[in-house]
C-alpha cells in the first residue's frame, strides 16, 4: 500500500470513502485533466492517432484487469472477445442500419453474453485449466470469423462507414484524429471511473474474495458462480466496447487484428501495468502501445552503428516484447503501478529512507 | 478403404508426434507445476538447432543429433534456472505469463537469426511409399510413428526403472516428502525441463522432416493443449492416448469433412472435455482444502 495514505485522520465516513484524500492528489488529478484536455492541441496527427490507440487499449485493458487482476481468472480469449464486439457493432450499424450508438451498446451486451458463455468452464476450473479453456475460445471465435461467410462477407474482412452519430459525422483527415480523441477520451474516462468504483461495491468486493481464496469466500456467503460469471460478463462488456470502437475508428476490419497475439498483448499490458490495479491497466496500455514506436525510433537512431536491429525490426520488437514481460514478472511482479508508488514514497519521505 | 488406411497412417503419424510434444509439457507440469506455453517454441528451436548442425555446419547425422540433444538440454536447464526459478511461489497467472513471454522471445530469436522463409533440409527419414491393403502409405510417416513409439517407450521405462525417473515421480507426488528423502528437488526441476526440451527437439525434427523447417512448427505446438486436456495434464500414458486421438480426429475431419474445420476441431473437443470431465481421461482430480 502506498505510504502517502497514512497520517490522514478521517473524521467522517464520507471522508474515509473518498477516492482522493490529500490536496496533492487533487492537484495531480487537476494537472492530468488539464494535460488530457490540451493534448490534441499539442500533438500532431500521427501522435494523436497513437493517443487514440492508447485510449482504446485503456478500455480493453481495464476490462481484462477486472477479470484477471481482480477476480483471478486468467483469460487468453481477449482477442476473440474484441472481435465479437468489433464485428457485431460493424454488422449492426452498417448492414442492419441501426444508429451507431445503439449498435455499439448492443455489441457490448452481445460480447458480455459471449464472454459469459465461454466463462462457463470457469465455474468448475481455475488457473491453468481456465487459461486453456479461454485459449480454445480464442481459436473458435477466430475460426468463426474467418469462415462464416454470411457474417463477414467472406475472408473475414469488413469495411465500415465513417462514424455517424445521429447526423453528426466525423470529418476528414485534418480533424479526424482530433474528433475521435474527444469521443475516446470521454469513453475511456467513463470506463476507468466505472471500473474504479465497481470495486467499492459488494459485487466488486466479491470478485476480490474469489481471487484471494474462493473456498473461504464461499464459506462466508459469497455466491461464487454468480461472482465468476458476472466478472466475465462485466469484463467482456468493456472488451466489447473496445472492440466496437476499434471497428469504427479503423473503418476496416480483418481477423488478423484479433489473433492470439492480441490476447497476449493485452495480458502483457496488465502484467506490466500491475495486476489488480485500474491505474496499472492505464499505465500498461500506454507503455505497451508506445513500445513498438519506441523501438522503431531507437532502431532509426542505432541504424548506422547496429544495422542488425534495423534489419530485423519485427523480430527485435517481438523479442523486446517477450523480454519485457519476463523481466517485469521477475523483477517487479506488481508492475508500473508499484514503481509509481515507490517513486511517490521516495519523495514523500525524503530525506529519510523510510 | 484405401483412403481410410491412408488417413489412418497420416493421423497416427501426426498423433505420435503430438504425443511427443505433449510428453515434454506433461513432464514439466508434473514435476514443477508449471504450464509451459512455450512448448511449441521448444519444438521450433529444436528443429532449427538440428537444421543448423545438419545443414549449416554440415555435421554427419549422428553428430547433428548429439549436437541437437546437447543444445536442447542446455536450453531447458537455462530456462529453468534463469526464468522459472525466480518465479517459484508466484501465482499461476504470473507463471503462465512468464512462459508466454518466453515463447515470444524464443520465436523472435529464431526469426531474427533464420528469417521467416521455410528451410529445406535433406531427408532424414526414408522416402518412398509402401502398399498396405491397397493404400499407398509414405514410409516417412511410418518411420515417424516408429521413432515416436521408441522414444515414448524409452521415457516410460526411464520413469519406471531408473533412479532419476523414480525420483521425478516422487517429486511430482509430494515435493516436501521427496526432499526429506534426500532428493534434490532443484536437480529434478532442471531434469524435467531438459527432458522436455529433448522430447520437443525430437518432435520438432520429425515435423521439420515431414513438412519444412519454418515458423509453423511453433503453431503445431499449440495443439499440445487439446492433447493434454484430453489425456490429463499429469498423465504420461494420457499424452499417448490424447495425442493419437487428436491426430486421428484432425486427419479424419480434414479428409472426410472439411480441411478448414480440422484446424479448430481439437479446440472444440477441448472445451467439451473441460465441461464434462475437466481432469481428462487419466488426470488426477485435485481436492482442495482451506
Amino acid at each position: 500500500m502506498a505510504a502517502t495514505a497514512t497520517g490522514i485522520h478521517h473524521r467522517s465516513y464520507s471522508s474515509e470513502l473518498r477516492l482522493r484524500a490529500t490536496r496533492a492528489e487533487y492537484v495531480r488529478l487537476g494537472l492530468l485533466t488539464l494535460l488530457l484536455l490540451l493534448l490534441p492541441f499539442i500533438l500532431d496527427n500521427y501522435w494523436l492517432s497513437q493517443a487514440n490507440l492508447i485510449l482504446i487499449a485503456v478500455i480493453g485493458a481495464v476490462g481484462l484487469n477486472i477479470l484477471v487482476g481482480y477476480t483471478g481468472q486468467i483469460s487468453l480469449g481477449q482477442g476473440g472477445f474484441l472481435a465479437v464486439g468489433a464485428y457485431s457493432s460493424a454488422i449492426l450499424s452498417d448492414r442492419m442500419g441501426l444508429p451507431t450508438p445503439i449498435a455499439i451498446l448492443l455489441a457490448v451486451l452481445l460480447t458480455a453474453a459471449v464472454g459469459t458463455f465461454f466463462g462457463l468452464p470457469g465455474l468448475r476450473l481455475k488457473g491453468l485449466y481456465l487459461a486453456i479453456a479461454t485459449l480454445a475460445s480464442q481459436m473458435i471465435i477466430e475460426f468463426v470469423i474467418r469462415r462464416w461467410d454470411w457474417l463477414t462477407l467472406g475472408q473475414g474482412y469488413l469495411n465500415i462507414d465513417r462514424l455517424d452519430v445521429f447526423g453528426f459525422q466525423i470529418g476528414g483527415r485534418a480533424v479526424f484524429e482530433q474528433q475521435w480523441y474527444w469521443i475516446l477520451l470521454v469513453l475511456a474516462s467513463l470506463s476507468v471511473i466505472t471500473a474504479r468504483n465497481l470495486f467499492r461495491t459488494g459485487l466488486g468486493r466479491s470478485f476480490m474474495a474469489v481471487r484471494d481464496q474462493d473456498i473461504a469466500a464461499e464459506a462466508i456467503g459469497v455466491n461464487i458462480p454468480r461472482a465468476k460469471l458476472m466478472a466475465f460478463a462485466i469484463s467482456s462488456g468493456f472488451v466489447g466496447l473496445a472492440g466496437a470502437l476499434t471497428a469504427h475508428y479503423s473503418e476496416v476490419l480483418s481477423w488478423e487484428k484479433f489473433t492470439l497475439d492480441v490476447s497476449i498483448l493485452y495480458l502483457a499490458m496488465i502484467i506490466v501495468g500491475g495486476l489488480g490495479s485500474i491505474a496499472g491497466a492505464v499505465y500498461g496500455a500506454i507503455f505497451m502501445t508506445l513500445l513498438p514506436e519506441l523501438i522503431r525510433q531507437l532502431s532509426l537512431g542505432l541504424g548506422d552503428s547496429v544495422p542488425f536491429i534495423a534489419d530485423q525490426l519485427p523480430a527485435v520488437r517481438n523479442a523486446v516484447f517477450g523480454l519485457v514481460i519476463i523481466l517485469f514478472l521477475i523483477l517487479e511482479p506488481r508492475g508500473l503501478d508499484r514503481i509509481w508508488h515507490r517513486i511517490k514514497d521516495y519523495f514523500g519521505f525524503w530525506p529519510f529512507r523510510y | 478403404m484405401s483412403t481410410f488406411i491412408n488417413q489412418l497412417a497420416y493421423g497416427l503419424a501426426d498423433g505420435s508426434i503430438l504425443a511427443l510434444a505433449a510428453l515434454g509439457f506433461v513432464l514439466i507440469y508434473k514435476a514443477t507445476g508449471v504450464i509451459n506455453f512455450a512448448q511449441g517454441e521448444f519444438l521450433l528451436v529444436g528443429a532449427y538447432m538440428f537444421y543448423t548442425a545438419f545443414v549449416v555446419l554440415n555435421l554427419p547425422l549422428v553428430l547433428a543429433v548429439v549436437f541437437g540433444l546437447v543444445v536442447a538440454t542446455l536450453i531447458g536447464v537455462l530456462v529453468e534456472r534463469l526464468i522459472l526459478r525466480p518465479m517459484v511461489g508466484e501465482n499461476p497467472i504470473s507463471i503462465i505469463m512468464v512462459t508466454i513471454g518466453l515463447s515470444s522471445l524464443l520465436n523472435a530469436l529464431v526469426q531474427a537469426f533464420y528469417g521467416t522463409s521455410p528451410r529445406r533440409q535433406p531427408n532424414i527419414l526414408p522416402r518412398g511409399s509402401v502398399d498396405i491393403l491397397g493404400a499407398t502409405v509414405p514410409i516417412n510417416r511410418l518411420a515417424a510413428i516408429a521413432i515416436a513409439a521408441v522414444v515414448l517407450t524409452a521415457f516410460t521405462l526411464f520413469f519406471r526403472k531408473s533412479r532419476h525417473g523414480i525420483a521425478m515421480r516422487a517429486v511430482a507426488d509430494d515435493q516436501q516428502a521427496a526432499m526429506t528423502m534426500g532428493i534434490s528437488v532443484r536437480r529434478i526441476f532442471a531434469l524435467a525441463w531438459a527432458l522436455a526440451a529433448v522430447s520437443a527437439l525430437i518432435a520438432g525434427v520429425l515435423v521439420g522432416d515431414i513438412s519444412a523447417v519454418d515458423q509453423n512448427i511453433a503453431a503445431f505446438g499449440l495443439l499440445v493443449f487439446p492433447v493434454v486436456i484430453l489425456g490429463g495434464l499429469d498423465s504420461v500414458p494420457g499424452t499417448i492416448i490424447g495425442g493419437l486421438t487428436i491426430g486421428l480426429l484432425k486427419q479424419f475431419t480434414a479428409g472426410y469433412l472439411d480441411p478448414g474445420l480440422a484446424t479448430v476441431i481439437p479446440y472444440i473437443v477441448l472445451v467439451l472435455i473441460l465441461l464434462v470431465r475437466p481432469y481428462g481421461i487419466f488426470g488426477e482430480t485435485r481436492i482442495e482444502r482451506v
